[in-house]
């Protein structure tokens, strides 16, 4: 005669679902098993997605927000909060130039500005070829190296203005 | 209590608050924007800035925020120092860097706590000449504008929709001078309590939209202390008026009530004194069925003749109209011949509620419902038919995560860090509903029961309570132990439950509840919602007879006062009200029973009326007018009255030549005759003259003002008609004055029209009123509880259910819905586009019995209707259980046969029926 309605933790199946891959599902569910909810996988989740599909669009927002039983709107504050979730289209690279103190003092703006001509984008821009997409950075780590960037998953460092050419040639 | 040195004063200090708390209770202006008083600290802002000094030698001190540091006793700090000073003006430069210094065309300007502050730092030249960050402004809704660049990002309102309310769809987006504050796309607000956000914001970043469409300053509106209409939980306002039409409605602080927060039904519903379906003046109806207008005069006249001349005049009353309106109509019919205008099963239920709060049972305040540890809801819908009581219960599942904070010493102001601490631990909160509950997302268990079977399982908690666990303990089902040793075992549990399904035996078995945990448990608390502003005052004044009882006796003539007959009794009864050969109404908005009428008295609204309104916890309240009514409309109990003035006046005639003189100056503080006369004849009422002072109360030699100081063109507001400035009116019938001379400042809270204080001239001056950050009013909190008592009421009879006499077929259940179930806010514009069109929501199981899918349409034909409903397959739905919405369209469902419902062919209906497709434009869009 009763039936008890549990509010947390529990699968949500709904058609946004469906439009994550088996893939994805997969991975995002391995890393709910490892948290105390499935809230906690969120920035997980996201990076999975966006390994699978370059970015976080709305749509996919709302799979992950459902499949992890948040508001979308509470999901997409924690996505727009992270620069390197990026909830538009990048290119099949992103260049993440970094624009901290240690790169401008061995003369990061004078590599930048080439970065700049080399690729005829702007911060923010992705290439008319759609290969890059410029985004700054705030530090790599890599300040005994400076200037320094990365170019898809690889670290570039001692740059020059040359350097910076043959990379992204 | 512990005493801080702040700039070598001593000031008193309270274990367990905060520095801020403790500037602001001694009255120091200090500087803050994320700290609210409800909602604790998270430092954010960090405007609050002050020194403190580690040590007597210490001269040097630190930077601290207030707001952030515990009081100590002995502690010493400096909020005048340059140091600190400086900083707080520092902090005032970064967050106005981008702000637009758009104050002339924003609606918090004269009242925004981020003019406050800049002005009290003193922070004047703008040095950032940069660009400033902009942003895209969303539709929220009917109620709130947006407009983001105003933001100063304190948090307050993420804060308040959802840690404070429970929303979802309201967040902070992004970092640093990108964040943005909103929805993940334009769309309704849909937390019940948003509107609430206008008020949160220290500026302009949410505006009430009801307010922009007839925008004044806050300087300019001419504002009066009223109790809300929406509901029986009796909210304080304040109501706004200019030109004659109502502006706003906005908070107003009662220690014991709604704190500081209102529901958007309370806030939005009161434009119904706007709305283009007000009665404009006196009608008769004509043979056609229209109403022709009549003299105020005249109309009254043929009133007196009705009554003259018939056999019986009766007068049905009603819940929703002030105690002095149901006096004057029981005086003029005679206390034989008048009804509260409740039905008998409201009468009933009423009556339960009358007798738990003039027992000695627990029955808290609002407030301290939140003090609560383990709270069961049966069959209440707190959110949709008493909605600060949901807030409240809200706040009350927090209390396991204060508990957790005592233990590991952190305060409880202290708010993200409880909250972190927290994470979802929360105090057990039982709710039995037939349908799904606003609560459930707080709730450690929801249990979807049909009316019948929540008495069935009350009664059976109750009884394995008295009977002591062994003997019973084989019988009680597994839930109902549960319930059981939850509620013995807890601290402090209470038990809610209310009118919202219709249910005398819910109401009774919830007593009985209460009365077998109350020996177990000697803290256990009761709290009954009643149903309208004025219930239990209507029960208190006379509850004897019922509508259908007095309606029976055949009346020649019938007056009804402010109460359709037709949605609170059905079209079956209103059928027996054409029957009367006379009938008269007296209303303010256009309805059923005001369309059938013979003759029509126009009555005054809330805000241009006087009245004595009792709230579900027996607390008496009065309301003052805001403004005079325009024309001949006139309050109720002015009209009653004079009628039965004339009634007795032999000289009628020669009194009627002589009523030349306008409806305003000739009220002789009639209201306070009545208000008497209700004192000396009801004991129960006897301290109703408490609750505010009368009309003969001067402060310093003169009335209390409606309008601010500053009010501005007074005197020419109608030079268009005429360059010869009009006298102000004069109010005889409370101590207010339409005017702005007079001492607002040392008016008793009862009477006092706005919140203002030197420098704050935001809503947050409120601090200034209060004898501590969130206590009570200094002049004392307005109001008087009448009801109190040591007896304990007997246990009631209800009568055993068989698991045969639980139905088994499906049965309609009416859930109240915030926004259409009351039918005076329901004509509030803005609010009408968020009522939801009629549907019937059920399990999957009860569909198909009735061989129905989600999404058909089903319709029934009665007499002179055809009701539609759009099917909404809901599993969290009680089994049979078919819930519609308590709206104007769906009146008369309820006699029904389900049964009787047609399937309609190609049916197709709206998507969301619970959304209504709003047209998402506005200048925002």
């Amino acid at each position: 005669m009763s039936q008890t309605h549990s509010p947390t933790n529990t699968i949500v199946t709904d058609k946004f679902v469906t439009l994550l891959s088996d893939a994805e599902v997969s991975q995002i569910e391995a890393e709910i098993l490892l948290l105390p909810d499935r809230r906690s996988a969120a920035i997980d989740a996201l990076k999975i997605v966006q390994e699978h599909r370059g970015w976080v669009s709305d749509e996919s927002l709302v799979a992950v927000a459902t499949l992890l039983n948040m508001s979308s709107e509470e999901l997409d504050g924690i996505a727009t909060f992270y620069n390197l979730i990026y909830r538009k289209p990048v290119g099949e690279k992103v260049v993440l130039f970094c624009d901290s103190v240690s790169c401008w003092l061995m003369g990061g703006d004078d590599v930048c500005k080439r970065v700049q001509a080399t690729l005829g984008v702007a911060y923010g821009e992705t290439t008319a070829d759609g290969k890059y997409t410029l985004l700054p950075v705030t530090c790599l780590g890599d300040c005994d190296h400076a200037p320094a960037m990365m170019v898809g998953d690889e670290l570039h460092h001692d740059l020059t203005p040359e350097s910076v050419e043959e990379i992204l040639k | 209590m512990p005493v801080l040195i702040v700039d070598g004063k001593e000031l008193p200090g309270k274990a367990g608050t905060n520095v801020l708390e403790a500037l602001l209770s001694a009255g120091v202006d200090m500087p803050y924007f994320c700290w609210h008083p409800a909602m604790g600290s998270v430092g954010a802002c960090r405007q609050c800035a002050l020194l403190q000094y580690a040590n007597d030698e210490d001269s040097h001190g630190k930077i601290v925020m207030s707001c952030m540091t515990p009081v100590t006793d002995g502690a010493r700090f400096s909020v005048s120092a340059d140091r600190a000073s400086g900083f707080r003006r520092a902090v005032i430069e970064n967050l106005m860097l981008n702000h637009p210094h758009d104050c002339p065309v924003c609606e918090e300007g004269g009242e925004c706590h981020l003019q406050d502050m800049t002005v009290m730092v003193g922070h004047r030249d703008r040095r950032y000449q940069g660009r400033k960050t902009t942003f895209k402004n969303q539709y929220l809704g009917p109620f709130i504008g947006h407009e983001m660049n105003r933001c100063i990002t304190c948090y307050r309102c993420v804060r308040f929709y959802q840690d404070y309310a429970g929303g979802n769809d309201l967040n902070a987006f992004g970092s640093r001078d990108r964040i943005f504050f909103g929805r993940a796309e334009s769309g309704v607000l849909e937390n019940e309590f948003a509107g609430n956000l206008v008020e949160v914001c220290p500026t302009g970043v949410f505006t009430d939209k009801t307010l922009a469409k007839n925008y004044t300053r806050k300087w300019d509106l001419q504002s009066s202390p009223t109790i809300c209409q929406g509901c029986s939980i009796g909210c304080n306002t304040y109501t706004s008026e200019r030109y004659g039409q109502l502006c706003r409605v906005h908070n107003r602080y009662h220690q014991d009530i709604n704190g500081y927060f209102l529901c958007d039904r309370g806030r939005f519903g009161a434009q119904h004194v706007n709305s283009p379906a007000r009665i404009p003046q006196p009608g008769i109806r004509n043979e056609e069925g229209k109403y022709d207008p009549l003299s105020l005069d005249d109309a009254k006249a043929k009133v007196r003749d009705f009554i003259q001349h018939s056999s019986r005049t009766i007068g049905i009353g009603s819940p929703r109209a002030s105690l002095e309106a149901n006096q004057a109509l029981r005086q003029l019919v005679g206390a034989g011949n008048y009804s509260n205008g409740m039905s008998r099963n409201e009468q009933v239920m009423h009556q339960i509620i009358l007798d738990v709060l003039a027992s000695g049972m627990k029955t808290p305040t609002l407030a301290e419902v939140a003090e609560f540890d383990a709270i069961l809801v049966l069959g209440e819908d707190a959110t949709n038919h008493a909605p600060l009581l949901a807030l409240s219960i809200r706040q009350a599942v927090r209390n396991r995560s204060k508990e957790m904070a005592g233990d590991t010493d952190i305060a409880e102001w202290h708010d993200a860090a409880v909250r972190e601490l927290a994470q979802d631990a929360l105090s057990p909160l039982v709710i039995a509903t037939p349908m799904p509950d606003r609560l459930d997302d707080v709730a450690s268990q929801s249990l979807r029961l049909a009316p019948e079977e929540i008495v069935a399982l009350s009664t059976e908690v109750s009884m394995y309570l008295s009977a002591g666990s062994e003997s019973t303990a084989s019988q009680a089902s597994s839930v109902a132990q549960g319930l059981a040793e939850l509620l013995r075992d807890a601290r402090r549990p209470l038990i809610v439950s209310g009118t919202s399904l219709g249910d005398i035996n819910i109401m009774r078995a919830t007593v009985n509840l209460s009365l077998a945990l109350q020996a177990v448990n000697p803290e256990a608390g009761i709290l009954l919602a009643a149903d309208e502003c004025n219930s239990v005052g209507m029960a208190m004044l006379d509850n004897r007879l019922s509508v259908e009882e007095l309606v029976d006796r055949t009346p020649e003539t019938m007056i009804v006062l402010e109460n359709d007959l037709e949605s609170r009794l059905g079209a079956e009864f209103a059928k027996k009200m054409s029957a009367v050969r006379h009938l008269v109404v007296l209303d303010y908005l256009d309805n059923a029973t005001v369309s059938v009428a013979n003759i029509l008295l126009p009555a005054a609204s809330f805000a241009e009326a006087e009245g004595t309104f009792i709230n579900f916890e027996g607390r008496a309240q009065r309301n003052l007018a805001v403004f005079l009514p325009q024309g001949s409309i006139a309050p109720s109990y002015y009209l009653l009255s004079t009628l039965n003035d004339d009634c007795l006046n032999d000289s009628f005639n020669d009194s009627l030549n002589n009523s030349t003189e306008s409806v305003s100056s000739s009220h002789q503080a009639r209201v306070q005759t009545i208000i008497e006369s209700i004192r000396d004849e009801f004991s129960p009422l006897k301290r109703i003259d408490e609750c505010a002072p009368d009309a003969d109360f001067l402060v310093l030699g003169s009335k209390i003002p409606r309008m601010t100081h500053r009010a501005s063109g007074r005197t020419a507001m109608q030079a268009e008609v005429s360059v010869h400035e009009p006298k102000q009116p004069v109010d005889t019938e409370s101590a207010l004055a339409f005017t702005m001379e007079g001492n607002q400042q040392q008016a008793p809270a009862s009477l006092r029209s706005y919140v203002w204080s030197p420098g704050w001239n935001s809503n947050q001056s409120i601090y200034k009123f209060q004898t501590e950050v969130g206590g009570a009013d200094t002049m004392g909190n307005p109001g008087v509880r009448l009801l109190q008592g040591d007896a304990m009421p007997a246990p009631f009879t209800i009568a055993p259910t068989t698991a045969a006499q639980i139905s088994t077929g499906p049965r309609f259940v009416a859930q109240h819905h915030i926004f259409g179930s009351d039918p005076v806010s329901s004509q509030a514009q803005e609010l009408s586009t968020r009522i939801p069109t009629p549907y019937v929501r059920m399990n999957t199981e009860t569909a198909t019995t009735l061989g129905v899918s989600g999404g058909d349409g089903l319709a029934c034909q009665l007499p002179h209707k055809r009701i539609e409903l759009s099917v909404i397959l809901d599993d969290d739905v009680a089994a049979h259980c078919l819930v519609y919405p308590k709206l104007v369209q769906t009146i008369g469902l309820a006699d029904v046969a389900p049964g009787d419902l047609q399937r309609i062919a190609g049916w197709q209906g709206p998507k969301d029926p619970l959304k209504p497709n709003l047209i998402l434009t506005d200048r925002t869009g």
